[in-house]
């Protein structure tokens, strides 16, 4: 590839809070590619945890505020499935046909690609590993899975890692117990969902865990260091291929 | 801290570790018998879609299809009644049953049998009968375990998946046998000698119907054990209730649905019975009842059939996946949501279906995670239908406090809101900050400059975590100048 490809980069709002070297990564991956990533300024959460929580009018006015944010007609990489889900599949649903900006919505969700998606797809990527041998575990948060249908991408990503092996823990389909308002407001189903995802985790010898969703991780992460039997933290899928496919140098 | 009944009572579930456990391993082994029937994708996608399409042609077709359903039935010789309300068909099968043993004085009454039926435990069939003085008998096994424990089903299929052995067997000493002993294969026997002795008494059976087939009259009846065979031969009067979103076009439409039922429920791919009724004992006829009566319940379903996404609820073939894949109902267990039909389809019909109050707080309880929508046999969103029963939850607040002019009236009231002004304000500021990225940026700013000063508690999260601890600076800071 000789040409410049240009995409936009979602970072989504808990990236931007809680796991910005994500986005850095995502980014600096991107341009050993010779993809240029734009990370628009105005851009701010996608709308979800309204959404979710039965608020549509407020999660469309944020959705709006998005849809400006990434004028050109440039792929839109978005580093979590679930926010991915939320302007790929959810905005049709804000913006119904008899909507003023339906026309607009639609075209902007067609422009969505989750991160792992958009590497395996549409870049057919080819990663080189340079690590050392570890074990991982792949954590798909559910709508990456179920909605936005990218787990095979991130699976396949990683067996392109020749130094890694993937592990799978028990009852690894099962969501992890975030569910945004869900963790606050049934905290205690919440938190027996993520205890056990921890404990099937603590039972793998995994040296990684790896997700495309920060959402996720922030829960798991949290009861991780909570429970104490592991130094294991999560972190975004960018984060592990950057570090993987960097050269070493001599 | 849990707050409402259903927090409540799902806090003592997971506080209960036998209970958790056994929850755990029967939905396991469900979830593999189910794997291990669909584990060709393109023969379940394939079935699925036909089972989807089938039910959807049927609601479509609703109206017409209960009528010439009625007419067929009638023509068979079985005799069809309408109920609107659970009050009006617990007052029709009370009549049913004291016409047919007021017209045989000559025999001791004896309590009515009872195959398995969700629907008569939605109109609380049991405990009206009892307050009428008329004992009904629950035959299946697992209903019947639930009965001697004067408890509800906690699971649709598997109605006493929350008892374990030795409870049953205290059960069984207490009401049958006066001896305790444990081995499941006698204590079957028991109760099979017992429930055999009833089934020659009775009178009347009641049992559900799990298709009504309109263009024949014909009523199929899915079950393991036989009982719903007794239940629906042997009494002098058989009484089917049935929900009216039962009925299918043709007698070709039910091989899939049926495949799509057993195989999703059970993981068998046929069950031991299917029993289809297609009218009373005829002239020369060894067996049979002697009269047969449908009745078509409503309770709600015609309102949720009005409604062009929720009529997707009605497609519900009841085989219970969904339940054995969600990961709140496999921790919390089917008796803590208080309702009917426990799970995630249990959610999005209590609204409509109950007047619990802690309706309007189910369609929250789930984390969306999907896993429901996923295997369910006839493709029903439940996803999709939770986050709408979320917005008129929270609409239905802001039409009554807010003067919305904007928001239509709901045509479907939910009840046990408790939705405050002061939710609402959060999301309306929420939306304030989202929609203005400068006052964005400068928020999240101030959230990573005096992070050391957040809490270090953060109410039941930090129960289960440590607090999120928010980056040194945001994204948007670090890109500003690139
Ligand atoms: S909603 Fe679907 S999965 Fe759940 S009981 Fe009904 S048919 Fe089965």
């Amino acid at each position: 590839m000789t040409t410049t490809e240009h995409v936009y980069l979602y970072g989504t709002c808990t990236i931007d809070l809680f796991f910005p070297e994500a986005g850095i990564d995502a980014i600096t991956l991107l341009e050993q590619y010779n993809i240029k990533a734009h990370f628009p300024p105005e851009q701010t959460c996608c709308g979800q945890p309204a959404y979710t929580s039965g608020y549509p009018q407020q999660a469309q006015q944020v959705a709006l505020t998005q849809i400006a944010a990434f004028p050109e007609n440039w792929p839109i990489v978005v580093l979590s499935g679930s926010c991915a889900g939320m302007m790929k599949h959810h905005y049709t649903h804000l913006f119904p046909d008899n909507h003023p900006q339906s026309i607009q919505a639609h075209r902007f969700s067609q422009r969505i690609v989750e991160f792992s998606e958009f590497l395996y797809h549409h870049l057919k990527i080819t990663l080189t590993d340079y690590g050392q041998p570890v074990h991982a575990a792949l954590h798909t948060a559910c709508s990456a899975r179920r909605e936005m249908d990218t787990l095979q991408c991130s699976q396949q990503l990683l067996s392109q890692l020749h130094n890694v092996s993937v592990v799978s823990p028990a009852h690894e389909e099962e969501c992890c117990g975030f569910g945004g308002t869900f963790s606050v407001k049934f905290t205690e189903i919440s938190g027996a969902m993520v205890n056990d995802k921890c404990k099937a985790l603590e039972a793998t010898n995994i040296q990684h865990l790896i997700s495309t969703d920060c959402a996720c991780l922030l829960n798991i992460n949290g009861c991780l260091a909570k429970r104490q039997k592991t130094p294991l933290q999560g972190e975004h899928l960018a984060s592990f291929l950057r570090q993987r496919c960097q050269p070493r140098k001599p | 801290m849990p707050s409402s009944p259903f927090e409540m009572k799902a806090s003592s579930v997971l506080q209960n570790e036998e209970l958790q456990h056994s929850y755990r391993n029967a939905m396991d082994y469900l979830i593999k018998r189910r794997q291990q029937q669909f584990n060709d994708p393109l023969e379940w996608q394939t079935l699925r879609q036909k089972g989807t399409s089938i039910k959807t042609a049927a609601l479509n077709d609703l109206p017409q299809l209960l009528l010439q359903l009625e007419a067929k039935l009638i023509n068979n010789g079985i005799q069809v009644h309408w109920a609107e309300t659970p009050d009006e068909a617990n007052i029709l099968i009370t009549r049913l049953i004291k016409e047919t043993t007021s017209s045989n004085p000559d025999l001791s009454p004896a309590p009515v049998v009872k195959g398995k039926t969700m629907v008569s435990e939605e109109i609380h069939l049991n405990q009206y009968l009892a307050q009428q003085g008329i004992p009904c008998l629950e035959t299946d096994m697992g209903e019947f375990i639930v009965q001697l424990a004067k408890e509800t089903p906690s699971h649709i299929i598997m109605p006493a998946i929350h008892k374990n052995k030795a409870e049953i067997a205290q059960l069984f000493k207490e009401h049958i046998s006066g001896i305790y002993q444990d081995d499941v294969d006698i204590l079957i026997q028991q109760a099979r000698q017992y429930l055999r002795q009833c089934f020659e008494n009775a009178t009347v059976g009641i049992s559900g119907v799990n298709f009504a087939v309109a263009e024949t009259g014909t009523l199929v009846l899915v079950e393991n054990e036989g009982n719903g065979r007794m239940s629906t031969t042997l009494p002098q009067t058989h009484i089917a209730l049935m929900g009216i979103e039962k009925v299918i076009a043709s007698l070709t439409d039910l091989p899939p649905l049926l495949s799509l039922l057993t195989r999703s429920a059970t993981g068998q791919s046929i069950t031991t019975y299917i029993n289809m009724i297609s009218g009373p004992r005829r002239k020369g006829e060894k067996d049979g009842p002697e009269k047969v009566h449908v009745i078509l319940l409503d309770n709600g379903r015609s309102k949720l059939w009005q409604d062009a996404s929720l009529r997707d609820t009605l497609r519900c073939i009841r085989c219970g996946a969904c339940m054995n894949h969600c990961p709140v109902y496999s921790r919390v267990g089917g008796h803590s949501y208080g309702t009917t039909y426990p799970g995630p389809i249990g959610k999005i019909l209590a609204p409509q279906l109950e007047t619990q109050d802690n309706a309007a707080d189910l369609p929250f309880a789930s984390s969306l995670c999907g896993a429901c929508g996923e295997v369910c046999p006839v493709n029903i969103p439940i996803p999709q239908l939770l986050l709408r029963w979320r917005q008129e939850a929270t609409q239905q607040y802001q039409t009554n406090h807010c003067n919305h002019t904007t928001i239509p009236q709901q045509p479907t009231p939910i009840t046990g809101l408790k939705y405050s002004r002061g939710q609402h304000l959060i999301w309306k500021t929420w939306s304030w900050i989202n929609c203005h990225p400068k006052l964005y940026y400068f928020m999240t700013y101030l959230v990573t400059k005096w992070r050391i000063l957040l809490p270090r508690q953060l109410g039941g999260w930090t129960l289960y975590r440590t607090p999120p601890r928010p980056a040194s600076s945001t994204l948007h800071q670090r890109l500003k100048n690139k």
